[in-house]
């Protein structure tokens, strides 16, 4: 089943898709590191953990939402979304997103 | 040029159909297939532009609401004068006037040791911050431009500022679930409404006053991005929420209801990519702005309120996830199988969530906190709510709002959807507590305005000239004239009543009180003010004054003195100690005094002019209270007659006449005749001649009694210096005075010695 996943995977998302995919799977890497993190050795500053945390789901959560908005398979959900305007929310969110996490962090 | 409006207004995303027709949602999918040909043509003779009018006539009427709104709310300011009313905005006005005067980082690190003596109060962490950093910030902005206000102005007029705000997302978050037309009308309702007046009077400086605004903002937020799917609309929802979170405690109504919301969608197979873009950013960004509020801290990933909405996140992640799989795999029957079942099991998973944190902890510790915990229970705002209160509100909305209720549910979609959720949710709470009917206000004003506006189209609207009339009309023109003057008439009568309730009812502003002479004139009593004034200026200015605590705010504000406990009652135990104080007799309550350190201690007395709200009404309470810190000492039994009745007579307890609070309200009110026809020591509040009339204190004293004995201050006294004795004192000398005397006279002649005189003087 994962094989042939996989295979259809290969061939039929867009480049973009694909650079978008693997983002997300380097987000997902360093949530693990972090997990792994607090587990093994401490959770002292709890704020700066739930920040470092939030800030790996929040990228995750919306880099999957800016690929949905850019999928051309997509586009009968979101009329008026252009592809740059989906990139340009992505920017705005993502600007807000870390500036809260930074001052979360101290 | 007509052409070009027409088009400018399909484009323009949510924009409403052209004016001819108040449409509903059928008739303008209709016009706009067609294009903007059939649309304005009904009117095409009469009006250009007709998108310019409408747009105009919107502005007007939403100018002409918030008008309304702020002329509604003024009236204890014109009778009486600009001031802050009640209890609780007495402490917002003493915490936004210090943080106009040090600073936003003074305010946030406030450590307040003049409240909850000894203990003292964290503000900081202890505060919603939303209220006081508006109000200094438009107190800062009109100062920076040379306007200057004084900061109590802007508190007293920040409420009626944004009941003209709250209408206008009241009629954005209509216009997205309905149309413009009742959009309008929600707001004209929301503009007057008595639920939402309440706690929004000029004068009422309290979280409410901005928390509904917020409220409503973001919930219109909500639903334009669950429309639209676009992040940005999102992240707005996000600053919204986060403003919400920052001004009321209520924002967790809206964290439960839109996971609801999203759940019932799920259920619903109204899944689609909008709504899992839309909950995800939102639950995420918002979780993270909720938590930079000190007051909030950690708590949304703590306390079981906020778990619905985490469990909704897993849930739709999920979700999400196996429909991005189904598209891809191609073994049809295994994976709708596979799907169900974890779709199912993660249900399940969320339901027990969902019943344990509601059912089982939340609700159980409500009902715990309500029955046993005295302080909740004897507040009046906490108590169940009376049909009476829900006509008296909300009048004809209330009898409405079924029927825009079941219009919604006709016509679904996702936003009405989560339009009638929100409605059945504010319905339950608003049955729990009187206090929480201003919950519900917003969404009977929305849902009635639904429903009229579907019976001024069914009824206003002409049927010849539309291109499909409907088959069932068959009404000749009269019936719907009758029937369109009756609903004016309602709505006309709805007004009137709405005035006359904000006049009389929520216009007081409970420092102030006026009473009203047979022949109309007005006598105002002004006693608050005149004792707390006098503590201001007679006394020293660390000095600590001791009260029941519904009084504390408003000497910490009015008075500027130390106080023991106030409003905001965290410390059970300490309230307590000041309720056995109260209940105690006097040497008992000395000791306590002089362990907390007291100098005053003030009282509320009402036996004069017969005003109900005073310190012996709220006497049992004080004695349930301490009772429950203390139960060896203090027994409620002990104050009531053999027979179980609460008197203040002669046949009154004797624990009762002679307990502090009793001492120190009927003081000298023994020899004080209010009425030829009453004896003197009469209590008119009671309707009962006092038991006790010959009162002395041992360990306080009078210090001021306001002009309608309202309010009575006594003074502790410290120890004495030196205490008298209750004995003779000994008699040491043995030998016979005579014998000295007639010796050293005999010798001197008439010159009398030191020694002898010395010794027959002494004694």
């Amino acid at each position: 089943m994962i094989s042939s996943f996989l295979e259809q995977y290969m061939s039929t998302t867009l480049q973009c898709l694909k650079l978008l995919d693997a983002y997300l799977l380097y987000i997902l890497l360093t949530r693990a590191l972090q997990l792994s993190y607090c587990l093994l050795l401490r959770t002292f500053p709890f704020n700066s953990l739930l920040s470092g945390f939030m800030s790996c789901v929040g990228s995750f959560i919306l880099a999957v939402c800016l690929r949905i908005e850019i999928n051309p398979q997509n586009k009968g959900d979101f009329q008026g979304i252009s592809p740059e305007r989906a990139f340009t929310d992505f920017l705005f969110a993502s600007a807000i997103l870390h500036l809260v996490v930074m001052k979360l962090v101290s | 040029s007509r052409r070009g409006e027409g088009q400018d207004a399909r484009a323009a995303g949510s924009c409403p159909a052209p004016l001819g027709t108040w449409a509903g949602e059928a008739t303008v999918s209709r016009t706009h297939a067609g294009g903007p040909g059939p649309g304005p043509a009904p009117l095409a003779g009469g009006l250009s532009q007709p998108a310019g009018w409408q747009s105009l006539l919107s502005f007007t009427i939403l100018f002409l609401a918030w008008l309304a709104g702020f002329s509604s709310r003024l009236f204890a300011v014109i009778r009486f004068e600009s001031i802050i009313h009640e209890f609780d905005p007495w402490f917002n006005y003493r915490s936004t006037h210090h943080l106009a005067s040090h600073g936003f980082y003074e305010f946030l690190n406030w450590f307040d040791e003049r409240a909850w003596y000894p203990l003292g109060r964290i503000v900081g962490g202890t505060v919603y911050p939303g209220l006081m950093v508006t109000a200094g910030l438009i107190h800062w902005i009109l100062n920076m431009l040379n306007i200057t206000v004084h900061i109590r102005d802007v508190c007293v007029f920040l409420a009626p500022i944004f009941s003209g705000l709250t209408s206008i997302s009241t009629f954005l978050l209509t216009r997205e679930l309905w149309n413009q037309g009742a959009g309008l009308l929600a707001a004209c309702f929301i503009a007057i409404v008595p639920g939402y007046i309440s706690r929004s009077v000029a004068g009422s400086f309290d979280n409410e006053g901005i928390a509904i605004f917020a409220l409503q903002f973001t919930y219109y937020l909500w639903v334009k991005s669950v429309k639209t799917g676009s992040v940005s609309w999102t992240i707005c929802c996000c600053l919204s929420y986060f403003y919400m979170v920052s001004a009321w405690g209520g924002y967790v109504f809206i964290i439960n209801l839109i996971p609801l919301h999203v759940f019932v969608l799920l259920l619903m197979q109204r899944y689609s990519k909008r709504v899992y873009i839309a909950y995800s950013t939102f639950y995420i960004v918002g979780l993270i702005l909720s938590m930079q509020i000190p007051f909030v801290g950690f708590q949304p990933i703590r306390t079981s309120e906020h778990m619905a909405a985490a469990g909704v996140f897993a849930l739709i992640q999920a979700y999400a996830f196996l429909q991005y799989l189904r598209d891809r795999l191609t073994k049809q029957e295994f994976q709708t199988l596979f799907f169900l079942g974890v779709s199912l099991a993660a249900g399940a998973v969320f339901l027990s969530v969902i019943y344990l944190t509601y059912t089982g902890e939340w609700h159980q510790g409500w009902k715990y906190a309500k029955i046993h915990i005295p302080i909740i229970a004897s507040v009046s705002e906490h108590q169940p709510t009376t049909w009476v209160s829900f006509f008296f509100d909300l009048h004809i909305l209330v009898c409405t709002f079924p029927a825009g209720l079941w219009f919604c549910i006709k016509n679904i979609n996702d936003e009405r959807v989560f339009v009638a959720l929100y409605a059945i949710s504010a319905v339950y709470f608003a049955g729990v507590m009187v206090r929480l009917m201003l919950t519900l206000t917003p969404v009977v004003c929305m849902l009635s305005a639904i429903a009229f506006s579907n019976v001024f189209e069914h009824y206003l609207g002409d049927d010849l000239k539309r291109e499909n009339p409907p088959v069932e009309d068959s009404l000749g023109p009269n019936i719907k004239s009758i029937v369109t003057m009756l609903m004016l008439m309602l709505l006309m009568m709805f007004a009137v009543h709405c005035t006359w309730v904000t006049s009389n009812a929520y216009s007081s502003p409970s420092i102030v009180l006026a009473s009203y002479n047979h022949d109309g004139t007005r006598n105002i009593l002004d006693d608050f003010r005149e004792a707390y004034y006098w503590l201001r200026q007679n006394t020293d200015e660390h000095a600590r004054v001791m009260s029941w605590w519904d009084y504390g705010y408003q000497i910490a504000g009015m008075a500027n003195r130390t106080t023991l406990v106030d409003n905001n009652t965290w410390n059970n135990s300490h309230i307590a100690l000041v309720g056995k104080a109260m209940s105690s007799n006097e040497t008992a309550a000395y000791k306590i005094m002089r362990s907390l350190d007291v100098d005053y201690v003030l009282i509320i007395f009402g036996g004069v002019i017969g005003y109900s709200g005073d310190d012996i009404n709220k006497f049992l309470w004080m004695v349930r209270i301490a009772e429950g810190e203390h139960p060896k000492d203090i027994r409620e039994s002990d104050y009531f007659t053999p027979q179980g009745e609460f008197r203040v007579d002669k046949a009154g307890s004797p624990t009762l006449l002679n307990c502090l609070m009793y001492k120190m309200s009927y003081y000298r009110f023994g020899e004080m005749q209010l009425d030829f026809r009453t004896p003197p020591g009469f209590d008119r509040t009671r309707n009962a001649e006092i038991g006790n009339k010959d009162i002395k204190f041992k360990h306080l004293e009078e210090a001021f009694t306001s002009e309608h004995w309202l309010v009575r201050i006594y003074k502790v006294k410290q120890l004495q210096n030196r205490e008298t004795l209750d004995h003779k004192p000994r008699v040491t000398n043995i030998l016979s005075k005579q014998k000295y005397l007639s010796k050293k006279v005999g010798s001197q002649g008439n010159y009398p010695t030191k020694v002898g005189s010395g010794l027959s003087g002494r004694w």
